[in-house]
């Protein structure tokens, strides 16, 4: 086991040294001076340019910037932003949305997910099942930002249910923007426990514990849904990661002031240092997610030894 | 596609000259995988809805003629915001142009988007993956770290830095930008589904009568290895039509003056209390042609995976 986690811990470095320079050389490919952005419309002296450029490495070369940007992560230092706020306070800023976002989210996806899962699992062909099956089609076919837009109008503006946009309710400002996000991922683990159940349900070792006289609640809950599950719970992890990445449009609508708005407002900015910093930390998340799940992987289902 | 014969199956099938009826009557295990799943398709009432909107779409996308007379750039301010009516029966958008006439149109981009990206990503999919499932080895660490740092990358967020350093915005951008960042999952399906047949005694009997690399990935191993790719890729189509609109709506994707239905609804935003239906219909087209892809890859899936028989 140790082997394996030393084994896949070196396999994700090049992974995020190769995602993290792309986007880093996206960042660099962008257009315009941002300097002279800075500045306006006013002219900016040479020495005070020079100085900016020397301060954010700008007159090295690509691989130069890429390198001293690494360098200075390793030890936990995300640059600067043009306006010379530090990468890492803005997003200790901006962070604590995103993740609450992304909690309701996943909240959702584990509780209305699941539970509609077992419940057409359960009793395939039912109304419930062909109810849960259609509406998760319906939920998967209709775009992220067309729903949360519809869903704005409808519960928030017409009926007056939710909070429109902003954070200025707590928690309860979260629950139409984590539904909107975690709609999609919610109809995946819907239909992912329903297959997953059907197909353990006529498992010999579920006939074996129904033989043994067990009660249908048992044999549900002990036997079949335990290993029904093993595929969402991966799904769910991996899912993680690409909530925070999908939050860009949710936070958009709803005018969350979380780390998608942030990257999406930087990039207009042409603020290249606060997207290489939040991009390069999404980048950690996922790919923690993705390691920490084939790890639970084993530890759920004893028959996947890792040597 | 349909006359793709399972090497063990094909020494049983009728000759040619067989009436239809009698192939009609052959039990499932003895025809082909592809005839069964047409069978099967054929009475399947999800497959034929997806597919009536398909090719209603599609023809909606070549010839928008069909559909209306109008033309979608003739516009009349006089007309602004007009709600819908018998004559016009979307009514009209900002500026005073037939919302119908501008809906129909805006099924060319979604549908050449969709086809395209995942046509490329299909062929990408198919020589990668393969490449690094049959040989395995030094070129399949190559190519699925390399596959790994492009999935590494957050879809939308990705194609937003990308499309922000192009200052042009046109569709071919917008298709190549989504080509550049969705090859990988259908890579990753390839090269799985290669790697499971590539053991299998039918490849090595191949081998073993001296048929070269290249006759044995795409005789044997790549036809047997191609039905999760089918699924996969249809529903990718809709994906795709997914992922342009939320582009477009974001500001990064296409720009007017072209027609897309993600333009129309970002659009709509701003006025959507006063004008309901700028919101409502290309919501409904593009959510309708998303859908019939998604239902199409489930109907194909049903069809193809014999675990579910």
């Amino acid at each position: 086991m140790g082997h394996y986690v030393a084994r896949r811990l070196l396999q994700a470095i090049p992974v995020f040294i190769g995602t993290t320079f792309i986007i880093f050389a996206l960042v660099y490919a962008l257009p315009g001076d941002p300097i002279r952005a800075l500045s306006g419309d006013k002219p900016i002296s040479p020495s005070v340019y020079a100085e900016l450029q020397d301060r954010y490495n700008l007159d090295d070369p690509l691989l130069v910037q890429y390198g001293k940007y690494m360098l200075g992560l390793v030890q936990g230092d995300f640059g600067q932003s043009f306006r010379g706020r530090d990468v890492s306070e803005i997003m200790s800023e901006r962070f604590p949305v995103t993740i609450k976002l992304a909690l309701v989210a996943f909240g959702f996806e584990i509780l209305v997910g699941i539970a509609a899962g077992v419940l057409a699992g359960l009793r395939r062909g039912s109304f419930i099942d062909n109810l849960v099956l259609v509406s998760t089609t319906l939920v998967v076919s209709i775009p992220v930002f067309v729903l949360g837009f519809t869903a704005q109008i409808l519960l928030g503006v017409q009926l007056g249910w939710f909070p429109i946009a902003g954070i200025a309710h707590g928690w309860y400002s979260y629950l139409l923007p984590g539904l909107v996000l975690g709609a999609l991922s919610l109809a995946y683990v819907a239909r992912l426990t329903r297959t997953s159940l059907v197909e353990n349900m006529r498992a010999d070792y579920v006939r074996t514990a129904t033989a043994k006289g067990l009660t249908r609640g048992r044999v549900v809950g002990r036997h079949a849904l335990r290993n029904s599950l093993i595929p969402v719970i991966t799904y769910l992890g991996i899912d993680l990661g690409a909530l925070m990445g999908g939050a860009i449009v949710t936070e958009g609508i709803f005018n969350l002031p979380g780390i998608g708005q942030q990257v999406f407002l930087s990039i207009k900015a042409q603020e290249g240092p606060v997207v290489v910093g939040i991009v390069t930390a999404l980048v950690l998340v996922f790919i923690i997610a993705n390691l920490v799940v084939d790890l639970l992987y084993a530890v759920l289902d004893p028959r996947i030894r890792y040597e | 596609m349909s006359e793709t014969q399972t090497p063990v199956g094909a020494t049983q099938q009728p000759g040619p000259g067989a009436p239809e009826t009698e192939i009609e009557e052959l039990s499932g295990r003895r025809a082909s995988l592809w005839a069964d799943a047409w069978r099967e398709l054929r009475h399947n009432p999800l497959f034929l809805v997806s597919a009536a909107l398909i090719v209603l779409f599609v023809v909606m996308a070549i010839v928008p003629q069909l559909f209306t007379t109008r033309s979608p750039y003739a516009c009349d301010l006089a007309d602004s915001l007009g709600r819908p009516s018998g004559e016009h029966w979307f009514g009209f958008d900002l500026q005073g142009c037939d919302y119908y006439t501008r809906v129909v149109y805006g099924a060319r981009v979604s549908i050449v988007i969709g086809t395209l990206v995942t046509l490329f990503s299909v062929l990408i999919a198919l020589v990668l993956g393969s490449l690094a499932g049959y040989y395995g080895g030094l070129v399949d660490t190559l190519i699925s770290r390399f596959t790994d740092i492009v999935f590494g990358l957050p879809f939308v967020l990705g194609a937003i830095v990308v499309l922000s350093v192009v200052s042009n915005h046109n569709l071919w951008w917008v298709t190549f930008v989504l080509i550049l960042l969705g090859w990988t999952t259908m890579t990753r399906l390839t090269r799985s589904s290669v790697l499971s047949v590539r053991g299998s005694d039918y490849v090595n009997a191949a081998k073993a009568l001296g048929a070269n690399d290249f006759r044995v990935l795409t005789r044997h191993v790549l036809p047997n290895a191609i039905a999760p790719m089918i699924v996969y890729a249809t529903i990718y189509v809709g994906i795709i039509i997914a992922a342009e609109a939320t582009l477009s709506f974001l500001g990064v994707g296409l720009q007017l003056p072209a027609i897309s239905w993600g333009l129309m609804i970002s659009q709509a935003q701003a006025r959507v209390l006063s004008a309901p239906h700028l919101l409502l219909f290309p919501g409904i087209f593009l959510s309708l042609t998303v859908l019939s892809f998604i239902l199409m890859g489930d109907a194909l899936r049903d069809a193809l995976d014999p675990k579910l028989r």
